[in-house]
């Protein structure tokens, strides 16, 4: 593996931590405030930045999420202004960070597979993820972001069988997205208590760093998760503090994960 | 023509977008309903239940007025207002819940438009003994109250949806994320001909039940084919259910009437064949109301049942390669026709219905004298009728009346 993505999980493994692969919503309360979110995030320790861009039927999202995307799209977030205005300024702002962007398909494919793929790279967009692009219906789409070495990540769910996980992990690029509980973005009191055994079966396949997302909000459960993957996924604690008192809510969520991915 | 051209495409169009914790679900539907097609007493059981329960096979009944009154083809009707629970609905959530039974599932969701398919869908489930949650949009709870009550009555929970337009569509998405958290127990019984594969396939063959009869009722009533047939679409379940033992029939021309809302040019309307451009919604590629963003818009229609701003798969395909014909009927037309058809024929249509009788005058006279129309009035109108009396009788259908 190489890439931004990789040297990333490599620089928080040397370091004896688990990677935090924080999520805001681009756009979420307006274009200009939420680069403030993202680069708070990375000041309070995030590796990697998930940048949501908004759409307004998002079926794996729970209502967290749901709302920072209406928030969004009023404020006049739309993928190209992401890529425009939203993209550059985070990169300048952190230039260690990879920048991955997570929208629903019907996104991508309004402007165009391939003209997303060029701009998303040459503004410095290392990875995608789809919620709604399982790998059968993802062959074009990974195919043209290929070309532009871009890379598609794809997600594992508690529900997947290990003969279908093992083949998805096997395929995957940038790192494989296992989403730690049946049902949508948002947090969760408690994790399931085969999430360790899974996280651990696709790590042992996955050629690329493996995180569990999906309901993972406190220091304790970064830990529990975090001793069986290369790392976490933290979205709807970020959108929620941000939302309520600003980038340094969202800033300290992230150094609070950091702590429990510690090692 | 076999429109199935790979396992959920139709053409283009179709495929499973969906989250990956849904997948395996739809690998187990799509398994579990080839078993059920292949197994005799599963289709026995359907026949059955549709014949006893639902009072199937439904009309198909002259509509001498509207022939006069039109001086074009002889029109049929053909009459799932007679259905019980008043619309075709019904076909398809005997069917599915009846899957779900065979497939041990212990609870049933939905989403529900106009209310017709929630309350069909409570009705098979009470019938079964299965619970039933029903998810529609809160503006929809407001203007569709009867059906409302009915689903309650039935033993469903009704849950107001009030995110986005709270109107179809944002039913559609909080039922499948609903869905995703209950996944290892639940079937999502989809009430359109949409979504993400099988459903438009399953929800295809079980209302074909219409077409299939009216194939064998014209032949006795007027001795050939009809010349012509005309449904409603909005997600298109109606029509695809009537116009698809037809298709490979060259002679019957096929038409669609899509909610044509304040005008075409308005951009309140739902008429995503029309208009729609080619797009992902709710885990199928087919025609969408959208921006150029990728956004979906909110559809609007008078009718409840229209306002959705996608549409099946298979329709999409049938009418990008022409073999549905696409119309458009606004919401004046079809108040109009509702008052027509209510005068003309003691038939109180749905406002659905009503969009497809105010296409159906023109394409008569189009088809002349000596051909034969058959028009789907999908469902009754007793649900519109708060809608309906709130616009008021329209002026040319009061001096009509005078």
């Amino acid at each position: 593996m190489s890439g931004a993505i990789a040297d990333a999980f490599a620089r928080a493994r040397a370091r004896g931590e688990g990677a935090l692969v924080a999520y805001a919503m681009a756009g979420d309360p307006d274009l200009p405030r939420s680069v403030d979110v993202f680069a708070a995030c990375v000041e309070g320790g995030a590796d990697i930045l998930e940048i949501g861009v908004a759409f307004s039927d998002p079926i794996a999202d729970g209502p967290v999420i749901q709302g920072a995307s209406e928030r969004a799209l009023k404020a006049g977030s739309t993928l190209r202004r992401v890529l425009d205005e939203v993209v550059p300024a985070v990169r300048e702002r952190c230039p260690q960070t990879p920048l991955v962007v997570m929208t629903y398909v019907n996104v991508i494919m309004a402007l165009g597979e391939e003209r997303y793929a060029k701009l998303a790279r040459e503004r410095g967009v290392s990875g995608t993820i789809l919620p709604d692009l399982p790998p059968e219906e993802s062959i074009d789409i990974r195919q043209a972001f290929d070309r532009e070495g871009l890379e598609l990540i794809p997600l594992c769910a508690p529900t997947t069988s290990p003969k279908r996980a093992e083949s998805i992990a096997k395929d995957a690029r940038g790192f494989v997205y296992c989403v730690s509980v049946a049902g949508v973005t948002g947090m969760r009191s408690q994790l399931p208590a085969d999430l360790s055994e899974r996280l651990e079966l696709v790590r042992r396949v996955s050629p690329v760093p493996v995180v569990a997302g999906f309901g993972i909000s406190s220091a304790e459960q970064a830990r529990v998760v975090g001793a069986h993957a290369d790392g976490v996924v933290v979205g709807s604690a970020i959108v929620r503090a941000a939302q309520a008192d600003g980038p340094s809510a969202a800033r300290q969520v992230c150094a609070d994960i950091k702590r429990g991915l510690k090692r | 023509m076999d429109t199935k051209t790979a396992p959920g495409r139709f053409g283009r169009y179709g495929g499973r977008y969906v989250p990956e914790t849904l997948v395996p679900a739809h690998q187990e539907l799509e398994l579990a309903y080839a078993e059920a097609q292949k197994d005799p007493s599963f289709g026995e059981q359907v026949a059955q239940v549709l014949r006893e329960f639902v009072g199937r096979e439904t009309p198909l009944t002259p509509a001498r007025r509207l022939t006069t009154l039109w001086g074009g083809a002889e029109v049929w009707l053909k009459r799932e207002d007679l259905a019980h629970t008043g619309a075709h609905k019904i076909n398809n959530t005997i069917g599915q819940v009846l899957l779900a039974k065979r497939m041990g599932k212990k609870r049933i969701i939905a989403e529900t438009g106009a209310g017709q398919h929630g309350v069909a869908t409570a009705t098979a489930c009470a019938l079964f003994g299965l619970p039933c949650e029903v998810y529609m949009g809160a503006l929809d709870v407001e203007r569709q109250s009867l059906n409302v009550f009915r689903m309650k009555a039935l033993g469903a929970t009704v849950h107001a949806v009030e995110s986005g337009s709270r109107t179809l569509k944002d039913a559609m998405n909080e039922a499948m994320r609903v869905w995703v958290a209950q996944i290892h127990d639940t079937h999502y019984v989809i009430g359109s001909a949409a979504g993400p594969h099988p459903y438009p396939t399953i929800v295809r063959d079980f209302q074909s039940v219409i077409g299939k009869e009216v194939r064998t009722q014209s032949l006795v009533a007027f001795g050939q084919l009809p010349d012509a047939i005309i449904a409603c679409i909005g997600g298109g379940s109606n029509a695809i259910g009537i116009l698809h033992p037809f298709i490979g029939d060259k002679n019957v021309r096929l038409v669609g009437v899509e909610a044509g809302g304040h005008g075409l040019d308005s951009g309140q309307h739902g008429a995503s064949l029309t208009l729609g451009t080619e797009g992902v919604l709710h885990g199928s590629r087919s025609l969408v109301l959208q921006d150029e963003h990728g956004q979906i818009m909110e559809a609007h229609s008078i009718s409840a049942g229209l306002d959705y701003p996608g549409v099946g798969p298979e329709l999409a395909y049938l009418a990008k390669t022409g073999r549905v014909e696409v119309r458009t009927a606004t919401d004046d037309e079809a108040l109009k026709a509702f008052y027509e058809v209510c005068r003309n024929e003691g038939i109180l249509p749905a406002l659905e219905s009503s969009h497809a009788f105010a296409r159906a005058g023109e394409l008569a006279r189009e088809l002349g004298k000596g051909k034969y129309l058959v028009i789907n009035c999908s469902g009754r109108g007793d649900k519109d009728v708060a809608t309906i009396a709130a616009r008021g009788v329209p002026p040319a259908i009061r001096l009509e009346g005078a």
